[in-house]
């Protein structure tokens, strides 16, 4: 168990490596830069002059193999730099923004697993039934709905509905309160987006839970318990929804690992000062060293989501840690 | 001289504020917390000095003073120009080269110290002329500054190299914010991240791409404002989340402005707490045409590109679903040295009959050499105005012949394609904060000359005429003298083809009073004046 732990840990830095140097490249091959964007794109007039004031002050006017160099003895030191665009240390513009991403992706992942492990499997065990249709229906539902068309249809019926009931239209607040702070007004931030993405997220796991239920229900030792007279609460519960889970929280330690990233349009859709809108603002204004920070970030996040889902594979199913 | 336009002005400005709620005669009320949205994510820094967004002028202009500036009362002329931290608008000595301003007495920054010229000074001379390594994006407009300096602790003196209508306009500037010298002398990049000023209201705090507040500042120099207690803007990059923020009363007022659809969409829930101001816009679309590539360095072929285009009609429809309006050259349309209707006319593109335009465009298409041109449009991808405007002239070109596609890319990438020169036309937007069209036409001079003309042409004609304008004085000669170069760049060489002006439409809550819209989202924006009416 500890080789395969270190095995999967030391797999971690070359994909980290990779990552960087991709997106290090990557960035740079893009036409225009960051002063371009700062200096010009209001449509306004600028001179020679302060687009080379302004590259040398953000070093881009060096060689790209000494702006590599520099980023990778940042990494090192697990010093990100500065942020292009605001001047402020990267890791501050991101330990801003993190939180808020992070509350979203866990609420959305409980009302995720809340819902879809429940309705996964009594779909499962009602298989043709009108609870399994019904079960479906509403899974395929969430499937082929976009979470920022349903983002933005819920505001609108929010208002709608509060302006029918009261004459004012009401919508959440569009400046963050932290949990603590204010938790009522936090909540009330945060609920809509959650319900929204964690609808999606659910209908994949109801899926995925549904078929690897009705595939474990087949299974020899199933039939095995329910031969040995086991009641059926302890034969679900037990030995098939333990084993059906594996691929479950595959597919919930991926979605969550995009979730802190992914966040692209529903961060925007909700006005959420998180990661995600930060990763599009970065990009669009070819800030260099926060879309670097940033992809590390999301990286490191996906390798770290998917070393937790290989160790949660070794605990539900000896048969891997004994591989 | 300006007072020589003063006339003009005043009726221009009626015209352009008839559409405004009325907002005369009523007492201001003390008191409440207005709630603004800024649509983006966060100003790159904080220093007016250095950037060019309109983000961090929505952001900051609250806490800072200028010298001068636009009017608030009057915010839709294009030349009444008042005191801020002045006493008196100073009356230009040595011929037109001397500006002296006293300043006020008795004004505090936010921390307490005294503001005297020596702030104003070191202020200026940041902007005009930067030290090494510090970043001004505005130094260009005041080429005709020769020095800044403060003879005692009230005067602050303007010595310029020649005398010049562009200056106070460009002295007007709402980036101009007045910092402390002894900040300055400390740390010349202070500013960049930290707010202190001495306007109508005090800094409380910034939580990035959040929200920025503000509290009141009692010791304000103006007797009885700032009318509110505390200003919050929120920023909100997406519309949507904007016109719902408005809708909800989240927020009363967007100062940048919304498309007429949003307005309409706004206008239908609020009702009558809707109210809204509209103005034109100191934003004008052109259309570039690089000359380097053939055919566009024949004449005959940008005067067809120009003629294809039917203007006065394009403009009323487009007026519906976009944020563009007024047919104007490329002098701002409300300015008292834009051409008259008539003279209008007597530029190509802009003729009464467009049937009679076009048969020429395909006459000087046929005589070039080429009929059936194609040709791709570079253009960015910002729906507004660029993807509508944009669209619109393809099908106008279609109407002679000419087939084009376009090519839709992000600001970085389009902005890298106009200076490398790697496009064939282009659609652009020059926009500016003051109305001045002495500095706001610089980016039509030669490429030699003006680094922002992509066109990639050199016109020493367009330049004589241009010097000349610049350094006219007498205001009737110099709106001659502009209409020629106007003439000249739109008509007789065609480097530029101008499409109708950008138009904003600003919605807002009606309890929001003593806001007056202005021809740019740059102008009035210390909301010293604006009361609630709840």
């Amino acid at each position: 168990m500890h080789r395969y732990i270190i095995n999967r840990i030391l797999l971690v830095f070359p994909t980290l490596i990779g990552a960087a140097a991709l997106v290090f490249i990557l960035m740079r091959l893009v036409p225009g830069d960051i002063c371009l964007v700062r200096l010009g794109s209001g449509g306004t007039s600028f001179s020679t002059q302060a687009l080379a004031q302004c590259h040398a002050d953000i070093g881009i006017d060096r060689p790209w193999i000494l702006q590599f160099g520099d980023f990778l003895w940042g990494l090192a030191r697990f010093d990100f730099g500065i942020s292009m665009w605001s001047g402020k240390p990267v890791v501050q513009e991101i330990a801003t923004r993190f939180p808020i991403s992070l509350e979203v992706a866990v609420m959305a992942t409980i009302i995720a697993v809340a819902i879809a492990i429940p309705l996964g499997t009594i779909s499962a065990l009602r298989q043709n039934s009108w609870i399994d249709l019904v079960v479906r229906t509403f899974s395929i539902a969430g499937l082929a709905t976009p979470s920022f068309w349903l983002g933005i249809v819920s505001i609108l019926i929010v208002l709608d509905v509060t302006q029918a009931i009261s004459g004012h239209p009401w919508m959440p607040p569009i400046d963050y309160v932290p949990l603590w702070k204010d938790p009522l007004r936090n909540l009330s931030i945060v609920a809509l987006p959650a319900i929204t993405i964690g609808y999606r997220y659910a209908a994949v796991s109801m899926r995925m839970t549904r078929s690897a239920m009705l595939e474990v229900l087949r299974e020899d030792y199933i039939r095995t318990a329910r031969a040995k007279g086991l009641i059926n609460r302890i034969i679900i519960n037990r030995h098939a929804l333990k084993n059906a889970l594996l691929p479950v929280v595959t597919v919930i330690g991926i979605e969550f690992a995009f979730l802190i990233g992914g966040l692209v349009v529903t961060e925007q859709v909700f006005n959420l000062n998180g990661i995600g809108r930060l990763m599009v603002l970065s990009v669009q204004n070819q800030d260099y060293t926060m879309t670097q920070a940033l992809v590390m970030l999301v990286v490191t996040i996906a390798v770290l989501s998917n070393l937790v889902v290989d160790l949660l594979y070794a605990w539900l199913d000896p048969r891997v840690r004994l591989a | 001289m300006i007072s020589g336009w003063k006339s003009c002005a005043v009726v221009l400005a009626m015209a352009a504020t008839a559409a405004m709620p009325a907002v005369a005669a009523e007492t201001p009320k003390r008191g409440g917390t207005l709630t603004y949205l800024i649509p983006a994510d966060a100003p790159p820094s904080l220093d007016a000095h250095r950037e060019t967004t309109y983000v961090t002028m929505h952001t900051g202009a609250p806490f800072y003073s200028v010298l001068i500036r636009v009017n608030p009362d009057n915010p839709a002329s294009t030349t009444d120009f008042v005191c801020d931290l002045c006493t008196e608008m100073p009356q230009p000595t040595d011929g037109g080269k001397t500006y002296t301003f006293k300043i006020r007495q008795g004004v505090k920054f936010h921390d307490g110290s005294p503001l005297t010229a020596e702030d104003a000074a070191a202020s200026w001379n940041k902007i005009v002329f930067p030290a090494e390594g510090m970043l001004s994006a505005r130094s260009s407009n005041f080429e005709m500054v020769d020095k800044v300096a403060a003879t005692d602790p009230q005067t602050v003196v303007f010595h310029l190299k020649f005398a010049t209508a562009a200056f106070l306009p460009a002295l007007a500037d709402p980036y101009g914010w007045i910092y402390e010298k002894r900040i300055l002398d400390k740390d010349p990049h202070w500013y960049e991240k930290n707010i202190m000023g001495s306007g109508p209201f005090k800094f409380v705090s910034y939580d990035v791409g959040q929200a920025i507040r503000g509290e009141r500042n009692p010791d304000y120099y103006r007797p009885g404002q700032p009318y509110l207690d505390a200003i919050v803007g929120l920023y909100a990059p997406k519309q949507a989340t904007r016109v719902d923020a408005l809708r909800s009363d989240r927020a009363a007022i967007e100062f940048r402005g919304l498309p007429p659809a949003a307005s309409e969409e706004l206008k239908a829930a609020l009702g009558k707490d809707f109210a809204s101001q509209e103005s034109d816009w100191n934003c004008g679309s052109v259309v570039t045409v690089n000359e380097k590539k053939k055919p566009f360095d024949d004449v005959r072929v940008r005067r067809a590109l120009t003629l294809a285009i039917d203007r006065w009609h394009g403009a009323e429809a487009l007026s519906k679903i976009a944020d563009v309006r007024t047919v104007g050259s490329l002098i701002f349309p409300g300015d008292p040295m834009a051409p008259s209707t008539e003279q209008l006319h007597e530029i190509a593109g802009f003729w009464r009959d467009i049937d009679k335009s076009r048969a020429e465009a395909k006459r000087l298409l046929k005589e070039a050499g080429a009929e059936g041109l194609n040709f791709e449009l570079l253009n960015r991808d910002v729906d507004q105005p660029y993807k509508y405007v944009g669209i619109w002239i393809i099908d106008e070109w279609n109407k002679i012949g000419v087939k084009v596609t376009q090519k839709v890319l992000p600001s970085g990438p389009w902005l890298a394609a106009e200076r490398g020169g790697d496009f064939s036309v282009v659609l652009q937007a020059n926009c500016h904060s003051i109305v001045n069209p002495l500095i706001d036409v610089q980016p039509y001079l030669s490429s030699s000359i003006s680094k922002q003309n992509y066109g990639n042409y050199e016109d020493p004609k367009e330049q004589e005429i241009y010097d000349k304008a610049f350094h006219e004085t007498d205001p009737a000669m110099q709106k001659q003298l502009m209409f020629q170069f106007a003439k000249h760049v739109m008509d007789t060489e065609a480097h530029k083809l101008v499409l109708p002006w950008w138009h904003r439409i600003v919605p807002y809550h009606a309890y929001v009073k003593g806001w007056k819209i202005s021809p740019s989202h740059y102008l009035n924006q210390d909301l010293a004046n604006i009361w609630l009416d709840k």
